[in-house]
């Protein structure tokens, strides 16, 4: 099978399509089990790629290429490395999850909302898997659309501002993107025998050349773009109402598999394409990320609503993950990359909970809870766990990710160790304001007589927390598993980092890469 | 048999998962509780089988590291879960192990009925793997999993009773809950983490690696005594050190913890968890050799907490809170003797101290137990008589504790007054010698105001003396408490001090760099130890009489003095003072000015007021697309006219 990436690509499209074909009244629960069908296959296929991997490999695998626009070269071309294999990963873990989890929240339109679950899918695989840029523009902007109906259509009151909100500052990245892209193709046509070009693998060979000038210009585009969607303070504030407005599976898989399309993003192209640039404005970025490590745990800890509590959490988590790729070391790197998984299976995990408790309560305000452990102690014990993996513990998943992050950027060789000692900070604040969450909702004795009868987590709930579970200690435990992955990949490009200069044009400009 | 020493970590997280998991399957609640002490009597016999062993093998031979796989990677860091079996972390787990064990059966008695039951041996257990890996780590990343993995099961442990309200005597008067107090613990726990972290970094960018061998092996060449780096590594552990064991700056959080269960107070934060940070650093005695200014800080802290927490102590009338108090003074007496050299005396100390503080823990929970949760001591009195054998292992733990001879206090403590004397200086011996004092007087005190004199307790209560559940882990630990300094005794009374050459291997490159002068027999040593006795005597002695048969005395004092009396009731108003300096304005700070002024205001203003700035400007130029032709023509005519005043006036 050597169109397996492609079949795993589109398994999702197709699903959506199948539903699509059935009839308008077609019986909720087919819709739902059709498209919990499709997306668990896609997770099994998945499954595939990665026994089927050579992570000693630093190329990118499985291939597949088809000439699509001739006139300006450009093809559908999708392949993976180590790097994007864990995300393709993760996303396809965490839709079926998703899917599960809005088994009984969504009641309107349910085939609409299936399809647009799927179709999102695609859309990120897409994003990761695509090694050509205007194909990966493509899927990055396509993506957009299914996310904003699922927050504009089944998200909470303020959901069209939300979705709206949400949609132009994305907007708005992509575009500066866009421009920097038909930069780039334009760039490469200009050389001695060249064309234009979106082909990342040849791209990758022109971007260091570019002289520092015009380098500059295109990662601050593309990095912005990025920026947004990570989100790095301060473009962070679509997220908070985002999050809020959207259905709980949309904020799984926002926090889950979005927002690591920026940080994919930073560590696929901006810093590979454009080093001498990258390198220049490493501090800055990182001061970003360290500013809002801090900055987004201390406005999470004063948050009254659960679910903005955790959104506010992601900006400070994602700091963390920024601040790892711009310290251009091994272990900064691997472990940003490992920590874009553990984030998705924390942060996922604790809207997964809040979503759950939402549903029993239909309100995500702090102080209308107090004592549930009494009332759903399965509940809180799992509850527990992710909390713990979501500040860090040692033993869980975030800890070895935060650990490693912190480690490469103190001993960074273009960070100052101040970056990652202030955001050591941030370990600290996560277990004021998670702990403290926990302890408002969970601890004490009922006081709220409405959440008297509560019943506890499903079969059906349990069933979906389980493998995140699973997951959260598997990583803490042995991240080997994943970390070699993209070990030798991330060797590659530390390596290349290291040596900025040798791939500056010989016609340098006056600005070097800084120390 | 060292290859073993897995399974002494695998029987209480096996204990953990089958309570933890199945708890509620287990139908009665002794086999849940034979369970959970099981495992852990398991691993104590496990423990000492392989000293047994060690100690029958060469002193150079007595060391392993026993590696199980590859943890955390990256590039050319790498660390594995390694345990190292040695003669300081194998003492250590026959402490944690053996006092652990005596504390699980007791708590079989005194947890009895609660519904909580197995979830709290199920924590239990889980504490006493996190210790373990705490001291059987072979590397430092371990080794903090171990130490964060106590502070959470301190935090679950302490927050035991969730719903149950707790009088912290400062913050939040009336509504604080036991989980504020846990919370705390685990906060106040994590800024000390912090240290560690940026620590470990900094060992990193050092060394390279991790790995105790390797790091302390390589130390004394990578570092020149009182280089830079080391001071700041020792001093950034130290920092992590003073959250774990409670020491000025971050001690604040101990007395609340006494929130928990008792038997909680008495593994946790009294035998075991605290005393993490005086192992730490006993393990990292060459990085600390190397940092002499570090020394002299934690050997100033030390004094320095122990002599504010014996202060505090004398005062306080929660039977927990003057323990919890004299623990916190306890491990400051460790870490002078880590800061005059000591490694030794701070080791012996933590192991005396596990000895006879569980034992008053426990006594006092028996106390607890018979008068129906009262823990205020002026409302006790008379109980000698009613629960003799909880008083009399008590009465053995507190002449332990205060120093007389030959009780195991006696000897750990007089080897660290000794020190401070001949190592340090007469100034840390004059502030221990005192705290000494003071440390006999608040113990008497309380046994004094608990069992002896009148009782003062209502109708309403029926004391009686505990189950032998109870009971026999006391006897046990007051037999440990009058015998386990005898492996100490030091050779100016004619002993062999074993436990100096038990661990003489693992100091000993850290006692080169320090290169003390042996001064052999030096009669100064007898002079202080009579001064020392004398002085435990003239506290005990006070304290009886004044509780006892004058009890007007006390309250003259504290009215004369009633300014000073005032602040040692308040315990000097430090809570007072971080609440006031640090977590309000952090969380007024956040609300105000980064959430609603900066966040709502200023980011999302920008953006909003951009997205609003469009939409006025279009919808005035959409005015423009009016469709009536006479409107088009006059911005023909209009413009026209100035393209052509442009040509003709330019």
């Amino acid at each position: 099978m050597t169109d397996l990436l492609p079949i795993v690509l589109f398994l999702p499209f197709a699903g959506s399509l199948v539903l699509f074909a059935l009839r308008d009244n077609g019986r909720p629960a087919v819709v739902k089990t059709v498209g919990f069908a499709f997306s668990a296959a896609t997770f099994l296929l998945s499954l595939l790629l990665y026994a089927r991997f050579d992570a000693a490999n630093t190329g990118y695998q499985f291939v597949t290429s088809i000439p699509w626009i001739p006139s300006l070269s450009v093809s559908f071309s999708v392949g993976l490395d180590g790097i994007s294999l864990l995300l393709v990963l993760l996303t396809t873990f965490l839709t079926p999850i998703a899917l599960l989890s809005s088994w009984n929240a969504v009641e309107k339109k349910v085939r609409q909302y299936t399809m647009m679950i799927l179709l999102l899918e695609t859309g990120m695989l897409g994003v990761f898997c695509a090694v050509d840029m205007f194909l990966f523009y493509v899927f990055w902007e396509a993506m957009l659309i299914p996310m904003y109906f699922i927050i504009g259509i089944w998200g909470g009151e303020r959901r069209v501002y939300a979705a709206i909100k949400f949609f132009l500052y994305t907007m708005f990245g992509s575009l500066l993107m866009l421009v920097a892209i038909i930069a780039l193709g334009i760039y490469a046509s200009t050389l001695p025998g060249g064309h234009f070009t979106t082909d990342l693998s040849l791209l990758n060979a022109i971007g260091p050349q570019i002289p520092m000038t015009i380098q500059l210009w295109m990662f601050l585009a593309f990095a912005l773009s990025f920026a947004i969607k990570v989100p790095l303070f301060p473009f962070h504030t679509w997220l908070p109402d985002a999050h809020v407005e959207a259905p709980t599976a949309g904020s799984v898989i926002l926090a889950g598999v979005l927002l690591k399309m920026g940080t994919y993003g930073l560590v696929r192209f901006c810093v590979p394409l454009f080093p001498a640039a990258a390198t220049l404005c490493a501090p800055y970025i990182s001061a970003l990320a360290v500013i809002g490590i801090v900055y987004g745990a201390l406005v999470s800890m004063v948050q009254t609503d659960m679910k903005k509590l955790v959104a506010y959490s992601s900006v400070s988590h994602l700091g963390f993950v920024v601040l790892g790729i711009f310290a251009f070391t091994e272990a900064g790197l691997q472990g940003s990359i490992l920590q874009m998984v553990n984030h998705g299976l924390s942060t996922g995990g604790l809207f997964l909970l809040v979503g759950m408790i939402y549903e029993r309560r239909h309100t995500r305000e702090i102080r209308e809870f107090g004592g549930l452990a009494k009332v759903v102690p399965v509940l809180s014990v799992v509850l527990m766990i992710v909390t713990l993996s979501s500040i860090g513990l040692p033993g869980l998943n975030g800890f070895v990710g935060e650990f490693l992050i912190l480690l490469g950027s103190f001993n960074s060789a273009v960070l100052n160790p101040w970056f990652a000692i202030i955001g050591a900070t941030g370990v600290i604040f996560a277990a004021v304001y998670l702990l403290w969450m926990y302890q408002r909702v969970i601890f004490g004795s009922v006081k709220n007589e409405a959440n008297r009868g509560l019943r506890d987590m499903s079969a059906r709930e349990l069933a979906l927390m389980i493998p995140v579970l699973v997951f959260i200690v598997w990583i803490g435990v042995y991240p080997d598993t994943f970390l070699r992955l993209s070990a030798s990949k991330t060797k590659e490009l530390v390596t290349m980092l290291s040596h900025p200069k040798a791939a500056l044009p010989p016609v340098s400009e006056p600005v070097g890469p800084q120390k | 048999m060292h290859q073993f020493v897995p399974y002494i970590l695998l029987l209480p997280l096996i204990g953990f998962l089958v309570n933890g998991l199945f708890g509620k399957k287990i139908g009665s609640e002794t086999a849940a509780g034979l369970i959970g002490a099981g495992v852990i009597g398991l691993a104590f016999v496990l423990a000492a089988v392989i000293v047994g062993e060690m100690a029958g093998s060469p002193a150079e031979d007595r060391k392993h590291i026993v590696t199980l796989f590859q943890w955390v990677a990256a590039g050319s860091f790498s660390v594995s879960v390694a345990y190292q079996v040695d003669q300081l972390s194998m003492l250590m787990t026959l402490v944690v192990t053996g006092v652990g064990f005596l504390i699980h059966v007791y708590s079989i008695g005194y947890m009895h009925g609660d519904p909580g039951f197995r979830r709290f041996f199920a924590y239990m257990n889980l504490f006493i793997f996190m210790m373990l890996n705490l001291v059987l780590a072979g590397n430092f990343l371990l080794m903090f999993l171990g130490w964060e993995g106590v502070g959470l099961c301190s935090f679950l442990l302490i927050g035991f009773w969730h719903d149950r309200p707790f009088d912290t005597g400062g913050y939040a008067p009336g509504t604080a809950m036991t989980t504020d107090a846990a919370k705390k613990a685990f906060i106040v726990n994590r800024i000390g983490d912090f240290g560690f972290l940026i620590a470990m970094f900094m060992i990193v960018g050092a060394f390279g690696t991790l790995n105790f061998d390797e790091v302390f092996a390589r130390a004394p060449y990578v570092f020149e005594a009182g280089n830079a780096t080391v001071f700041w590594i020792t001093l950034l552990l130290f920092l992590g050190a003073t959250g774990k064991s409670a020491q000025i700056p971050l001690f604040v959080w101990l007395p609340d913890a006494m929130a928990g269960p008792t038997p909680v107070s008495a593994l946790i934060h009294a035998a075991t968890m605290v005393t993490a940070g005086v192992y730490m650093i006993a393990r990292c005695s060459i990085l600390y050799a190397l940092a002499p200014a570090t020394m002299e800080i934690v050997a100033g802290v030390g004094l320095a907490t122990a002599l504010v927490a014996a202060t505090i102590g004398l005062v306080q009338n929660d039977i927990k809170k003057v323990l919890a108090y004299s623990t916190v003074s306890q491990l400051g007496y460790m870490f002078l003797a880590l800061g005059v050299g000591s490694f030794t005396g701070g080791v012996f100390h933590v192991m005396t101290h596990a000895f006879f503080k569980a034992l008053l823990f426990l006594g006092a929970g028996s106390v607890i137990h018979a008068m129906h949760d009262e823990q205020d001591i002026q409302k006790m009195g008379g109980l000698a008589p009613v629960m003799p054998v909880t008083y009399r292992t008590f009465l053995i733990a507190a002449l332990a504790i205060a120093g007389i001879p030959p009780l195991a206090g006696f000897f750990s403590k007089d080897e660290i007054l000794w020190k401070a004397f001949s190592q340090g200086g007469l100034g840390y011996w004059v502030v221990g010698w005192m705290v000494a004092g003071l440390t006999a007087f608040y113990m008497f005190r309380l046994v004094s105001l608990t069992f002896g004199g009148e009782a003062r307790w209502g109708h309403d209560k029926h004391p009686h003396e505990s189950p032998k559940l109870m009971t026999v882990p006391l006897m046990v630990l007051a037999i440990l408490s009058v015998v386990g300094g005898f492996i100490g005794v030091p050779e100016s009374l004619g002993g062999s001090n074993v436990i100096e050459r038990w661990l003489e291997p693992v100091f000993a490159p850290a006692m080169a760099k320090l290169a003390f002068v042996q001064t052999g027999h030096d009669p100064a040593e007898y002079l202080l130890m009579a001064l020392s006795v004398l002085i435990a005597a003239g506290g005990i002695a006070g304290a009886r009489y004044i509780y006892l048969r004058r009890a007007s005395i006390a309250d003259g004092i504290a009215g004369r003095f009633r300014p000073f009396y005032a602040l040692l009731w308040n315990k000097y108003f430090i809570d007072e003072l971080y609440d006031a300096v640090i977590v309000r304005p952090i969380a007024a700070g956040s609300d105000r000015l980064l959430w609603r002024f900066f966040d709502i205001g200023v980011i999302d203003g920008m953006v909003n007021g951009t997205a609003h700035l469009v939409r006025l400007a279009s919808g005035s130029l959409r005015k423009l697309q009016s469709g009536n032709a006479q409107n088009y023509a006059y911005g023909f005519l209009v413009g026209i006219i100035l393209v052509l005043g442009v040509i003709i006036f330019r």
